[in-house]
């Protein structure tokens, strides 16, 4: 599903964020991404979805490198890849309805599929009471559910959420690890940057540990494997 | 393109919601456009009128051929044909010594003309206009050549000046339009500029989401067109209703004579159609310009 072979990235500022990242995931696997700040998580997910350009190296994302994409195809890969942004990057002006909406727009959906879906999604994360709030009016914990209600709801098949659980309390993050355990049982491929030793060491899957901008540790069912 | 017409509701809707949510930068830009159409609108009606008049006066140039007085009749007669036969030369009409000594005595009211009438001192005429009134001076040089052709008379000093003045007046009248127009969409691409800059982040997000540029560009062409044409409205019924107190009182309450401007309908009408496309145009420009390089996401 995922593959990375020498993957360097260097941003403008000369900061080196990810030195040399070789990976493979499969499809249908849940990954957990740990590490300490700064080590390169983020810029990890965002080499998937095209968020940033590799330096160096080849990311493939279903066997296709997209470095070979034109730039205006670049949006059907991005289609194809549900991400929770560790700062939500919800739409302002937008409510939280059509927010998740969005998504659905930009595949064409009819009308009746996106109203249903969306309803469907904001239920999913507990949240369809805000449905019509603007996302200012939120708390970063219910932003953030909103973000994870838009990053599932086109079905993707890869599901990237950094930091998901950042601004939850305890009883909600088991909630929104239900959802991503749910549609990880249906085959979809979830990638996880966390924090949470708890749920790490809790709900056991492979766990990738960067530090630096290189991969340190790579196991199934591994452990957070850091002081909190 | 083959987008769904869904899609094509959708972004009807969310070009129109942005009016709503932008607030006073809707405003703003529509005001820039009402305020450029409203100098368009009445720049162009003056224009417009002026040319018409320069026209008017244009077409009214002709010559006055006086022949020979010596010249038998049928040569004048046959001088007819010859003149007909130069290039450009659009009607000839006769005009003889007695009608116009006829004319005159009318003109003049009573007086005593019999001296006149036993020994007419007036030569017999041709008057002559060309196709194009701009030829008048070369056809009337190949005129005062012909064999039989005393002088040829058309006020060359006054023709030219009003050539000239006409010719000027509408190079200056383009160029102000066109500058006024720049300006507006300078304008106007501005103002949505602004709006955009505050909405580059949201543009950034929605290309994330998996939106297409077309897909982001679609609401802001909507958005433009009816800032466009919201700016048209006020310029637009100044023009209805100006015009209409403007083409009554030029026709009706003072007489000059040969000032009348251009006839309300269809002239107000097409002047109105016009500033709504020049608003639509300057609206979407200004906006698809605008959006254009946020999108190199
Ligand atoms: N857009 C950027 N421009 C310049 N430097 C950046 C940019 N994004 C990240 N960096 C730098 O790259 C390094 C890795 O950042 P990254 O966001 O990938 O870390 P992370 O592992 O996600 O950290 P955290 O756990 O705090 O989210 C950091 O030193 C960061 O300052
Ligand atoms: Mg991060």
């Amino acid at each position: 599903m995922i593959d990375m072979k020498g993957v360097h990235k260097t941003y403008a500022n000369g900061v080196t964020a990810l030195n040399g990242v070789d990976v493979h995931i499969d499809s249908g696997e849940f990954v957990y991404l740990v590490g300490p700040s700064g080590a390169g998580k983020s810029t990890f997910v965002k080499m998937i979805f095209r968020g940033e350009k590799p330096s160096t190296g080849i990311v493939k994302v279903d066997n296709k490198d997209l470095s070979t994409y034109k730039e205006r195809h670049i949006p059907k890969v991005r289609r194809k890849i549900g991400v929770v942004y560790q700062d939500f990057k919800l739409l302002p002006k937008l409510t939280i309805y059509e927010n998740v909406a969005f998504a659905l727009e930009v595949i064409e959906e009819s009308p009746k599929i996106i109203r249903d879906r969306v309803m469907e999604v904001l239920d999913l994360v507990g949240i369809k009471d805000k449905a019509r709030s603007f996302p200012d009016e939120l708390s970063g914990g219910e932003q953030q559910r909103v973000a994870i209600a838009r990053a599932i709801a086109n079905n993707p098949k890869v599901v990237i959420a950094d930091e998901p659980t950042g601004n939850l309390d305890p009883e909600t993050s088991w909630g929104i690890m239900k959802v991503l355990e749910d549609i990880n049982q249906k085959g979809t491929t979830i990638i996880m940057a966390t924090h949470s030793k708890e749920i790490v060491n809790t709900i056991k899957r492979r766990v990738i540990a960067i530090e630096n901008g290189r991969i340190v540790r790579d196991e199934a069912g591994g452990e957070y494997g850091y002081e909190v | 393109m083959g987008m769904k017409f869904n899609t094509a509701k959708r972004h009807l809707r969310e070009g129109s919601k942005n009016i709503f949510r932008n607030g006073w930068m809707t405003i703003a830009s529509i005001g820039a456009v009402t305020v450029t159409l409203i100098l368009v609108g009445v720049f162009l009606a003056v224009v417009f009128n002026l040319n018409k008049f320069a026209t008017n006066i244009e077409s009214d140039v002709e010559m006055s051929v006086y022949l020979d007085p010596t010249l038998a009749q049928d040569k004048v007669q046959s001088i007819q044909g010859e003149l007909e036969a130069i290039d450009k030369v659009g009607s000839v009409k006769y005009s003889s010594k007695d009608e116009q000594l006829n004319q005159l005595m009318e003109d003049m009211g009573q007086t005593d003309w019999d001296l006149f009438e036993q020994d007419n001192p007036l030569s017999d005429t041709y008057v002559v206009k060309t196709s194009d009134p701009h030829d008048t001076a070369s056809v009337a040089d190949k005129i005062a050549k012909l064999d039989g052709v005393d002088k040829v008379d058309y006020g060359k000093a006054t023709v030219e000046n009003l050539f000239t003045v006409s010719k000027y007046a509408r190079i200056i009248g383009a160029v102000l339009i066109i500058g006024l127009v720049f300006t507006a969409i300078f304008l106007i691409s501005n103002t949505i500029k602004i709006t955009i800059i505050a909405r580059s982040r949201e543009i950034g997000i929605m290309k994330l989401v998996g939106a297409t540029n077309s897909f982001i560009r679609w609401p802001f062409f909507i958005e433009g067109l009816l800032l466009g044409v919201l700016g048209a409205i006020i310029p637009v019924a100044l023009v209805l209703v100006g015009y209409y107190y403007l083409s009554n009182n030029m026709t009706d309450n003072i007489s000059i004579g040969f000032v009348k401007i251009l006839p309300y309908a269809p002239f107000a009408f097409q002047l109105s159609g016009l500033l709504l496309a020049i608003g639509a145009i300057i609206g979407v420009w200004g906006s698809v310009m605008s959006v254009r390089k946020f999108l190199k996401v």
